[in-house]
């Protein structure tokens, strides 16, 4: 793995590449994911695309000890810490390519703007990227540029929001039942209150 | 002259060669494929998103769910990005359980393949055959967990518990003589181990039998030769994993290539196809379940030889001995804290993998520190394969979309997550 980061220091700077836990991350701007990914894939012979997918950093380094976690369970003063290594872009699109003919690994991770998540799709250069990007942006809410078939994959048909952004409430925003006058399936809102049972607490 | 119009059929969800809950818009000109949409999603349980809101090991179970025919595999890549981010060393022991309970799910996983392959192509008697086996390695996740399914039995750190010393039997009951039941806890006397060594004794013939109903039969090979055909270099462009792309042609598999566990110190060897059709995605998995039984032969044998503990004595992650419980303040403390707030990781990202069954599936863990995670992403295989389902079955006859589906090995529970 290290002439594979020292080739890859070569032509990407070294500020952008990180190694934990023996993984390589190498984080590019927005603007130049397909040149990265052409370079990777052409030069460094990644072939396979293993996975894609959007991180919200929206609550990042939050616990749980400040403010009504739920309508009646704790409260308790404890000082929320870890504001200091909030993200400044909150969204991430996060790209894990494998050399199958190398037997390497590398993570690219580029992060969008909140106002305007766009990312150029990657389904040219690695056809695996079609479904995935569809999950991104059904998921995440992300939007990528060229992709040809943007729709819904997962989350029902209608479905309106993001759900693994971290604003999207756990249970959810609609609820669904049958209703007999009607004599169809209609939506409403959720009935049920948000409950944490564990708290989310960083310890040090 | 009629004008002929293609037309489009709505396959499932609801049908029975569709696998669970696959919907496909299918596009035909007269009985061939033009287009296929698989609409997905309908067992979509927010999997990530409920993982994010769980201490670290109240998630394991969830892992289970996923691929609910492999399951202890799911757990495998859950419990080592856990494992790695920790540093936390797991005894040798531990990772021989491991390895064998993954090739026995590997084996379970073929196996219900095979009897769901089967029977969509049309061979009815292999799905019974296939299940016959199935039920033992079932028994055994039941002996060893008390599920017959969802076992939970990875924990960071190493397994829940060792293996137990005797086999669960039998019970007279009003439907079988004495004899019968004489003959069915016939190998069931000894402990846990010995069943299984005696399950690795019998498999091969049980293989051989698939063989001989399945691997010359015409009416298989009709169904299954040239039919779903990826190239070595296309199936890499997919996103294949696994015996899609080991069918191929693509030696390539994780065991080999990037060892985790103890893979490193067993002996197997890798199967890979020519054509890339159906058939040699078949005789693939086929060799596989040798493979494994193989590989379960060694661990057997060293599990037998070498007792010990099978889960770290970090306290921290593992549970303390209830006895200690007893009169030891510490222990009681860490038991509480454990299954209240669980333990925090580390700030950072990991990508832990292992080769499951149908492919690669991955775990991408973000922590924030938290004591859950902060972002979990799985990385299913099957999700990669049904992608390809358009490309697949393009230009192929509407009965061969049963064929693929069948040798893509498609599970929705994690493919949907």
């Amino acid at each position: 793995m290290q002439d594979l980061k020292v080739s890859l220091i070569e032509v990407f700077s070294e500020r952008h590449l990180v190694e934990t836990f023996d993984e390589l991350t190498l984080t590019v701007d927005s603007q130049d994911i397909i040149k990265t990914c052409l370079k990777l894939r052409d030069s460094f012979s990644f072939d396979t695309l293993i996975d894609l997918c959007g991180v919200d950093y929206l609550t990042y380094g939050q616990s749980d000890w400040n403010g009504n976690a739920s309508a009646s369970g704790f409260s308790r003063g404890r000082n929320h810490q870890g504001l200091e290594d909030r993200h400044e872009q909150r969204f991430a699109v996060v790209y894990h390519l494998l050399s199958v003919s190398k037997n390497k690994r590398i993570r690219v991770k580029s992060f969008v703007d909140e106002a305007e998540p766009i990312i150029k799709s990657v389904t040219d250069i690695w056809a695996s990227a079609d479904w995935y990007e569809r999950e991104a942006f059904d998921l995440m809410g992300i939007l990528f540029e060229n992709h040809t078939d943007l729709r819904r994959i997962l989350t029902d048909y209608g479905f309106k929001g993001y759900p693994l952004r971290k604003d999207f409430p756990m249970i959810g925003e609609v609820e669904m039942r049958y209703d007999e006058d009607l004599g169809r399936v209609v939506y409403e809102k959720v009935s049920i209150e948000p409950n944490i049972n564990v708290p989310r607490v960083i310890r040090k | 002259m009629a004008e002929i119009r293609n037309y489009t059929l709505n396959f499932g969800p609801q049908h029975p060669a569709a696998h669970g809950v696959l919907r496909l818009i299918l596009e035909i000109d007269g009985e061939v494929i033009e287009r296929a949409d698989p609409h997905i999603g309908l067992l979509h349980r927010g999997t990530e998103k409920l993982v994010e809101s769980k201490p670290y090991n109240q998630s394991i179970g969830y892992m289970d769910r996923l691929d609910y025919v492999s399951m202890m595999c799911n757990e495998h890549a859950y419990v080592m990005a856990i494992e790695t981010m920790l540093g936390i060393k797991v005894p040798e022991r531990a990772q021989y359980i491991r390895v064998m309970f993954d090739e026995i799910t590997r084996i379970l996983n073929h196996l219900m393949w095979l009897g769901t392959h089967g029977l969509d192509v049309g061979a009815m008697s292999i799905f019974l055959y296939a299940f016959r086996e199935r039920e033992k390695l079932i028994d055994c996740y039941e002996a060893v967990s008390g599920s017959r399914m969802h076992a939970t039995y990875y924990r960071p750190g190493g397994v829940y518990r060792d293996l137990p010393d005797k086999m669960p039997q039998y019970l007279v009951s009003d439907f079988r003589t004495d004899k019968e039941l004489k003959i069915m806890n016939e190998n069931r006397q000894g402990s846990l181990l010995d069943f299984i060594a005696d399950f690795v004794k019998e498999f091969p013939k049980s293989i051989k039998q698939y063989d001989d109903l399945l691997t010359d039969n015409r009416i298989w090979k009709q169904r299954l030769v040239n039919i779903g055909i990826v190239s070595a270099n296309r199936a890499k462009q997919l996103g294949f994993t696994g015996p899609m792309l080991r069918g191929s042609g693509v030696a390539w598999d994780l065991r080999k290539n990037q060892p985790y566990a103890v893979y490193d110190q067993l002996e197997f060897d890798i199967p890979v196809g020519m054509t890339g059709d159906s058939y040699d995605r078949y005789l693939v998995r086929m060799e596989e379940m040798r493979q494994s039984n193989h590989i379960i032969k060694q661990c057997v044998k060293w599990l037998q030889e070498n007792p010990g503990a099978v889960m770290s004595d970090d306290h921290k992650v593992s549970p303390p001995k209830r006895a200690d419980m007893k009169d030891d303040m510490e222990s009681l403390i860490h038991h509480f804290k454990l299954f209240t707030e669980g333990y925090c990781l580390p700030k950072g990202e990991i990508y832990r993998t292992v080769e499951h069954p149908k492919g690669e599936f991955g775990v991408y863990l973000i922590s924030d520190g938290a004591n859950k995670p902060y972002r979990v992403k799985i990385r299913a295989p099957g999700f990669a394969h049904l992608a390809a389902m358009d490309e697949m079955v393009r230009g192929h006859m509407l009965s061969d979309v049963v064929t693929i589906i069948g040798t893509q090995d498609v599970v929705f529970g994690e493919i949907d997550r």
